[in-house]
């Protein structure tokens, strides 16, 4: 295990829960992230991957346990010593520290690009819409996007919207990015880039990154630690090499063999 | 019949303007109505929810005219008093707003989920998200019907009739009371007016259509 127990965790999820009525998708998981740090969760399809980063994003609200960001209680404040629901103030607050690329990217399809990768900064952060754009030429050149700037997303191919989605989210400078198998909408042939994107960004290294996945290559050349996942559970975790060189379990060694037997 | 025309005319042409500012007037306040209304209909609040939806069904389940009835012959016992142009501009857009409410609902609820999601992702506050982010995108679904709405509306407009606004139909109607032979050419008149009206209105909406969703829609 990659511990770096001198330094705090920039996330810290412990013993969450979620259900969906009765089914229960999230039994029980304990998962810290190290400031800078990349993980790779990996799982079979139905897993909780995804209800695992939304819920870090906000976007889901966990049915029990505690989410810690950056030191701050994300779903919970205290009020007089006791844990309350948060509000949106609060969420707010928070939410700034964490940033999300999605599968299906998410553009906003009435922005151009520039627009797109602008927009929260000004609104959120009150940037000038000329420091915006500065910002926002830096981030999109780092994609390989600038000459698309004018372009709505209409325009752009998969992979090139998903790198510009991954711009719109590296310009709010998070602390920790949830990227959600964001290759997996992409044609074959689109992935390589937005991969090589994410590299790039991995090597740069000051932001933690949860990156769910389903490609493996991919985990191991970029993953400080690996979590493998089934039926909401976290059920082994390591280096990347320990993970797909000397599986413990048995259910992680049939998800892996099964995997490399496809692919 | 050329004639015949040349002597109607001329006092249609004066009901033509009633009809187009009634028309214009209701039909902004229809659409102010229609977003205040959808808008509160999506209220995260459940008493806002709940009247606004009472209103809606109130207004769907009971007809235009008798709510101009009630506006023009009810109101002056509650001491309120409105002219008949009012009273149209009123009646006629609360009535066509409730049922544009529906149009504006539905057009935000269609807006994709990820759209809302991304917004949250990049810490967008909710009022922010609304008008930067799913309120665009809603107004291009809406444009098309609200087109069919508007000219709903116009049609609807006749109705003043019943409330002695001196509107097109009803100067038509009054010059068909003297010249009952020319029954036929006033009424086809009266057809190919509010026909060209529509026409127009509907070359007015493509315009907007374009001018909204140009280049943009994925
Ligand atoms: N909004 C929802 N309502 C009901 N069930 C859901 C919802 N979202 C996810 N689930 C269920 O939760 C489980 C985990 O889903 P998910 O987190 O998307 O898994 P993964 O990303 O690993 O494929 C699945 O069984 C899925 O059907
Ligand atoms: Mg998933």
């Amino acid at each position: 295990m990659n511990m770096r127990s001198d330094e705090k965790p920039i996330v810290r999820y412990r013993n969450i829960r979620k259900s969906y009525g009765d089914l229960e998708v999230i039994k029980g998981i304990d998962l810290d992230i190290f400031p800078a740090e990349k993980i790779a969760v990996i799982g079979p399809s139905g897993s909780g991957k995804t209800t695992l980063g939304r819920m870090l994003m906000t976007l889901e609200e966990p049915s029990s346990g505690t989410i810690e960001v950056d030191g701050e209680l994300l779903w919970h404040k205290k009020v007089n010593g006791k844990l309350v629901r948060a509000d949106e103030k609060h969420l707010h607050k928070i939410r700034g520290k964490i940033g999300m690329v999605f599968q299906h990217f998410n553009l906003f399809p009435h922005m151009t690009i520039l627009r797109n990768v602008t927009e929260a900064p000004v609104r959120v952060k009150g940037m000038s819409r000329k420091e915006a754009e500065k910002i926002g030429m830096e981030m999109l050149d780092k994609v390989g996007l600038i000459d698309k700037k004018d372009n709505y997303p209409s325009q752009l191919s998969g992979g090139q919207k998903q790198r510009v989605a991954i711009a719109r989210a590296l310009v709010m400078d998070p602390k920790v990015m949830v990227f959600d198998e964001v290759t997996s909408a992409l044609d074959p042939e689109l992935v390589g880039e937005v991969l090589n994107v994410i590299k790039e960004i991995a090597r740069e290294g000051k932001m933690a990154m949860m990156l769910i996945t389903h490609e493996m290559d991919f985990a191991r050349e970029v993953a400080d630690r690996v979590i493998f996942t089934a039926d909401g559970r976290i059920v082994e975790e390591g280096p990347p090499e320990q993970i797909f060189e000397h599986p413990k379990s048995e259910r992680l060694q049939n998800f892996l063999s099964r995997f490399m037997a496809k692919v | 019949m050329i004639g015949a025309i040349a002597q109607y005319l001329p006092p249609m042409l004066k009901g033509i303007g009633v009809t187009v500012q009634l028309t214009l007037f209701s039909s902004v306040l229809a659409l102010t109505v229609a977003f205040l209304l959808g808008l509160c209909r999506l209220s995260r609040y459940s008493l806002v929810r709940g009247i606004s939806y009472t209103f809606v069904e109130i207004i769907r389940g009971t007809s235009l005219l008798v709510q101009l009835f009630w506006f023009y012959y009810v109101m002056p016992f509650f001491g309120v008093e409105f002219s008949a142009m009012t009273t149209g501009v009123l009646a006629i857009g609360l009535n066509y707003g409730a049922y544009g409410s529906e149009i504006v609902r539905s057009s935000i609820l269609a807006v994709p989920k990820g759209q809302t999601e991304a917004a949250i992702a990049l810490n967008l506050t909710r009022w922010q998200r609304m008008i930067h982010v799913i309120i665009p995108q809603a107004l291009m679904r809406m444009v098309p019907p609200f087109g069919n709405l508007l000219i709903e509306l116009l049609k609807g407009t006749s109705l003043v009739y019943f409330i002695t606004l001196a509107d097109l139909t009803y100067i038509s109607m009054t010059l068909r009371n003297t010249n009952y032979a020319d029954s036929l050419i006033i009424f086809t008149l009266l057809l190919l007016i509010y026909f060209l009206i529509a026409q127009l209105m509907t070359l007015g909406v493509r315009w907007v259509e374009k001018r909204v969703t140009a280049g943009r829609l994925a």
